[in-house]
């Protein structure tokens, strides 16, 4: 069983704001972790391998120092990394950051089941996976909960379609993203980062990629544009009542904020 | 190309470089700041930073990019998502939302629905503004499955030439925009909170980054469609009118290769009420002042009614009152609800530490001083026990 897990390096803290007055950006600090949703697509691939057999490679596109985020998978127990970094990547969106990763998948090799997780805390889009999976032609699954049986030619899962859970046996390969509840990851071990340490992490650069038309990559490949940023207006006012029909009034206030409708 | 140049000597504090950038893509090593991949070219650093360090640099386009044709690419499409024989809610507030923008231009909406038997939903969508409905009606869109669906979608794209296409940023729809946004090779903003449209079809997306602390403003000005996810409830959904409209219904078959499916569905498993109190969208909390355990289930009513859970405070969970998983707060659980009402509690430090992001804080005291009045969105001078029965008398009436 082959199977790659896609991680990425994210802000330590997303605890960012915007200056109102000045427009600058107020950031406590600019250390990296690896983005906590990927740690459950990577505990995800670890116990396939170890039901299954196999190896488990981790791939990321960022800047080299995202190569401490495959240096924590190593410690986690993944077998091989690469780092996908190339200038020509500087600006990608999600279409952008998606089509390099697929680039960068069919360079690397064949696999049986590709593992994303949920979402980035610092993109939060829980898009790439699915674009990867369309650029790639494999079938994809998002907000896998369980996986009941793998075998060569097939898994068996339950995903959680949003009204209901969903059981279905999809033929490989597949790419499937994860959603948190689906296990506990393992914490990184200090004996595997010592073994890990003279593993080499492969760079993938754009002239490794069978496309490398530079227009297709970056903010050339990127159909959004960010127009600006604002920090959000936030309503820090509280509104006093404290007079009238006050349950008469609550219950207006859940009407119109849309808080009675049935949840779907 | 665009690149960003750093003029080193113009940098005086090199270290402090880093936190200029909201995407982390200013790297400071080994004395040298640099500009990293990461870079989305939103050009703070060069409006922000230092006087003339970050320098915009055009380079010559390696490519020209087509200019598309937007006269070619008009009108607003609307996935509509449908369990069973139902809408999605959140179908319907697209649709509102794509009838005030593509009326802006003299525009129509259009509607997608796919499915095994479809003809009630397709009649319920002729009671909203929607002009014309894509349906493909086949056994293979019983469930979905990803690859029908997004060739169903293709097919509307490409034979409508929509402007822009909504689709619900449910499970569903989060799977099923980004891969036919791939396919047509198009932009794609996810989760937007606030869409508008330029005289030019330019469609002016708004959505949160960073966990909410700061807000972006997206557009897609080279690409047509223009795709974009939106979050359940962000829109107002249009009122139903009594008689159904003049919609359209055209009726499209697929080639058989394209409803082929790697995935076959084997059961399907309504969901239950959330036991969880950190993923209720709606979270009834109480505290000591709700005086006795009796009165307890008064508020259960409630979290029940407004389908959410019961949560509390400390104290009551100290005196057994109420199981420890429902505890909110420094040494319980922490809740982002849409809507959380707190009822007879004081708003101590411990407790707002667990609830205090929530979106909409609802909180009733009798005493006007209480310190759950200052997180408070709403914060309603009385007694809880004169308020929430008569409340639940009106949620009764309503049915
Ligand atoms: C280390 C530490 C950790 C803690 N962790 C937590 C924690 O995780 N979560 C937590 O909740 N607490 C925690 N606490 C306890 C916390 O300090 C408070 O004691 C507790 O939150 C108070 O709970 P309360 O608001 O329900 O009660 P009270 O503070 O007694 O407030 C009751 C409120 O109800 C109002 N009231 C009374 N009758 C009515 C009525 N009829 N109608 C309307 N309003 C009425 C009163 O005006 C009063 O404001 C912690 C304390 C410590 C020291
Ligand atoms: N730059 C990246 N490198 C590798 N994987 C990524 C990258 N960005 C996103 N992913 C994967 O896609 C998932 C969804 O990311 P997002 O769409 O940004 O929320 C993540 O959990 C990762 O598994």
């Amino acid at each position: 069983m082959e199977i790659l897990v896609l991680i990425k390096q994210v802000p330590l803290d997303s605890n960012v704001g915007v200056d109102p007055k000045t427009g600058v950006i107020k950031r406590e600090n600019a250390e990296t972790k690896l983005n906590p949703y990927d740690l459950f697509a990577l505990e995800t691939a670890l116990r396939l391998k170890e039901l299954a057999g196999g190896i488990v490679t981790v791939l990321t596109m960022g800047p080299p120092q995202a190569e401490a985020a495959i240096r924590e998978a190593f410690a986690m127990g993944a077998d091989a990394g690469y780092l996908l970094t190339d200038r020509a990547f500087a600006g990608s969106d999600v279409l952008a950051t998606s089509y390099a990763l697929s680039q960068a998948i069919k360079a690397i090799g064949a696999f049986d089941l590709v593992v994303c997780g949920k979402q980035t805390t610092d993109g939060d889009t829980a898009q790439v996976g699915s674009e990867c999976s369309e650029f790639l032609g494999v079938p994809c699954l998002a907000n896998v909960q369980t996986i009941e049986v793998i075998d060569p030619g097939a898994v068996t899962l339950v995903y959680d379609a949003g009204n209901s859970f969903i059981r279905a046996t999809v033929q490989l390969p597949v790419l499937i993203s994860v959603d948190k509840d689906i296990c506990q990851p393992r914490l990184p071990s200090w004996n595997r980062m010592q073994a890990s340490k003279g593993r080499v992490v492969k760079k993938i650069t754009l002239d490794d990629l069978a496309d490398k038309n530079r227009s297709h990559y970056g903010l050339d490949g990127s159909p959004t544009q960010v127009v600006r940023i604002f920090p959000p207006e936030h309503e820090t006012t509280t509104e006093l009542w404290d007079d009238g029909d006050l349950a008469s009034r609550l219950f207006s206030f859940l009407q119109e904020k849309k808080f009675l409708q049935e949840l779907a | 190309m665009k690149t960003i140049l750093v003029h080193q000597a113009l940098i005086p504090n090199p270290a402090d470089a880093p936190k200029l950038c909201p995407f982390g893509a200013i790297a400071f090593q080994e004395g040298s700041v640099s500009i990293t991949e990461q870079c989305r070219l939103c050009l703070v650093c060069v409006k922000k930073g230092p006087r003339g360090a970050f320098e915009l640099q055009e380079e010559q386009a390696t490519s020209q990019r087509p200019v598309i044709d937007r006269e070619k690419w008009q009108g607003i499409l609307v996935y509509v998502e449908r369990y069973g024989r139902s809408i999605h809610p959140v179908s319907l507030e697209m649709i509102g939302k794509a009838h005030e923008l593509a009326d802006k231009l003299g525009q129509p909406v259009y509607a997608v629905v796919a499915g095994d038997a479809v003809a009630q939903v397709v009649e319920e969508l002729a009671h909203y503004p929607v002009d014309v409905a894509y349906v493909y009606e086949h056994p293979a869109f019983k469930d979905f499955r990803i690859e029908p669906y997004t060739a169903a979608l293709e097919d509307a794209i490409g034979t409508l030439h929509p402007s822009a296409v909504l689709v619900g940023g449910t499970n569903i729809g989060r799977m099923l925009a980004p891969r036919t946004a791939a396919r047509v090779r198009t932009g794609l903003t996810a989760d937007c909170t606030f869409l508008d449209i330029q005289k030019n079809g330019d469609l002016d997306q708004i959505r949160p980054a960073f966990g909410g602390n700061i807000m972006a403003h997206i557009r897609t000005p080279n690409h047509r469609p223009q795709f974009a996810t939106v979050r359940y409830k962000i829109f107002d959904a249009p009122s139903r009118s009594p008689q159904a409209g003049q919609l359209a219904v055209v009726h499209r078959t697929l080639r058989e290769q394209s409803l082929h499916s790697a995935v076959s569905v084997l059961s399907e498993t309504p969901k239950g009420a959330g036991v969880f109190i950190e993923d209720a969208d709606v979270v009834v909390a109480v505290g000591k002042g709700i005086g006795k355990r009796e009165n307890i289930g008064l508020f259960e009513t409630l979290a029940t009614k407004l389908h959410g859970q019961l949560a509390c405070t400390r104290p009551l969970v100290e005196d057994g009152w109420i199981d420890p998983r429902r505890q909110i707060g420094l040494s319980g659980r922490t809740v982002k609800p849409k809507l959380i009402i707190a009822c007879g509690i004081s708003g101590s430090v411990q407790f707002v530490a667990g609830m205090k992001s929530s979106d909409c804080i609802v909180a009733i005291n009798n005493d006007p001083q209480a310190a759950i009045f200052n997180v408070a969105h709403i914060g309603i001078v009385g007694d809880v026990f004169s308020i929430v029965p008569a409340l639940l008398d009106k949620l009764a009436k309503r049915g």
